[in-house]
């Protein structure tokens, strides 16, 4: 097989290389990725935190039909029904850039994961850690804010680091909607080019890289939050 | 209603647009993991054989596929299948060989957990049995693990359902296509996709349904 890596200093016929296209895709990637991994992250644990509230049911009920709905549906339906749905019934989402419609589907579809994985963390707390909260006289805004989300945080971060890692990759159906990012690079790049091995290699290669950093993030997080004889650093790995 | 006119939705179309495709989106999903828990199963059997040479490339193996977003490795094996056999393929058949070999990789985390979950004395029961490494395994282990590890197997097979939808990067007739075509057709794209949305939620929502029932009805049982 020859492969023919000078393609990547050819010009894409737009004045730029196509390993400038191909980074400035990959730009497109982390931008899609990041913003809504900030979105997921927020409304996850929100969601997940209604979800352990006994005493709203209706605030319990509402957490669940939100994760069940953008749990049920495949990314790539959400992100036409954001696409070209919501804008067709509210005519405000006309005005709206494609990313950001592109952020809300990946955000939220990604919100109903991290939701239950916040419920499974704030579940396997102690009940004690909530009871120390109420004896302190802390409401329970209070007490979720300072002793049980830190807490919980800190329980579901492998879990999150996974879901993360999932976002990013996820963030290739974005494609779908023509925002200009790697996969979008693949593709067009490969009918242009027929230099599509190079191209794949290269673009495969930067999503694993890209993976990896996001693990090594979260590792890096992981050992500085780590309160010392609470959680063990490495403790997750089974065995009996 | 909102804008919307869903009058073009009847049997009718179901029956000319998205009952075949629905009918790939099934056959994709249950080849792909019958395939993958095959596989996946050898491959989580290559990673706990204590043997180098089978556990690195196992290890590569998973570790590499799951690095890799679906939608990549469906146009990888959509550009390399016609390259290595010197002749253009389908679509479908392509998404199915996809298929098989990426799920493979997430199927052989489940069951690896799966086998790791049941005591050593088992194993060791096996072996004073009199049995070999592969009756152990076939009779002893694998039916544990599988049982073990079913609501999960059962809810990675309604994930792999939803990414079916993914196929629509090559081009394959999947029940999305199925509703996306027929919307092109009656010129309503837009009510299409939110019917689409519909029956993707109902069939997810009601298996996942199932599956929490099954894992209580196991939970008992144990």
């Amino acid at each position: 097989m020859n492969l023919d890596w000078q393609i990547f200093l050819a010009d894409d016929g737009g004045g730029r290389t196509y390993l400038e296209w191909m980074l400035e895709a990959w730009r497109w990637t982390l931008a899609v990725a990041g913003t809504s991994w900030v979105v997921a992250v927020s409304i996850g644990a929100l969601m997940g935190t209604l979800r352990t509230l006994q005493s709203s049911p209706w605030l319990v009920r509402l957490a669940t039909v939100w994760v069940e709905l953008f749990r049920n549906i495949p990314l790539l339906v959400q992100i036409f029904l954001w696409y070209f749905v919501v804008p067709k019934i509210f005519p405000a989402f006309q005005q709206v850039p494609g990313f950001v419609l592109v952020v809300f589907a990946l955000g939220f579809f990604t919100s109903a994961r991290i939701a239950e994985q916040f419920r499974a963390g704030i579940q396997a707390l102690p009940q004690g850690q909530r009871y120390a909260a109420m004896a302190m006289g802390f409401t329970t805004a209070q007490s979720y804010r300072y002793v049980i989300l830190p807490m919980a945080f800190r329980i579901i971060l492998p879990p999150l680091t996974s879901e993360s890692m999932n976002l990013l990759k996820n963030s290739s159906v974005a494609f779908a909607v023509s925002i200009a990012e790697l996969t979008m690079f693949a593709m067009q790049a490969q009918e242009e080019t027929s230099r599509g091995i190079e191209i794949y290699i290269a673009v495969t290669a930067l999503y694993a890289l890209s993976a990896f950093a996001v693990n090594r993030v979260f590792a890096l997080i992981e050992k500085k939050v780590q309160i010392p004889g609470f959680i063990a650093a490495g403790a997750t790995g089974g065995g009996h | 209603m909102l804008g919307l006119d869903l009058s073009f939705f009847d049997l009718e179309m179901l029956r000319k647009f998205v009952l075949q495709g629905f009918i790939f989106s099934v056959q994709l999903t249950v080849v792909a993991t019958l395939g993958g828990i095959v596989f996946g199963t050898l491959l989580a059997l290559m990673r706990l054989s204590g043997q180098k040479i089978l556990m690195w490339p196992a290890m590569v193996y998973v570790n590499g596929m799951r690095s890799i977003p679906l939608v990549m490795v469906i146009l990888w094996f959509y550009l390399l299948i016609p390259f290595l056999i010197g002749k253009p393929i389908g679509a479908e058949i392509s998404a199915v060989i996809t298929f098989i070999v990426f799920e493979a990789a997430y199927f052989s985390e489940i069951m690896r957990a799966g086998i790791q979950s049941i005591p050593r004395g088992q194993v060791f029961a096996g072996q004073a049995l009199g049995m070999t490494y592969g009756q152990n395994m076939r009779l002893v282990v694998l039916p544990q693990a599988f049982r073990n590890m079913l609501p999960v197997l059962l809810t990675q097979t309604i994930i792999l359902f939803q990414d079916t939808s993914l196929v629509y990067a090559i081009g394959a007739y999947d029940m999305l296509k199925g509703f996306t075509n027929a919307g092109k057709i009656y010129g309503r794209p837009e009510e299409a996709y939110l019917l689409a949305a519909v029956v993707y939620f109902v069939i997810c929502f009601g298996l996942s349904w199932l599956v929490k029932r099954l894992q209580a009805k196991i939970a008992i049982v144990r």
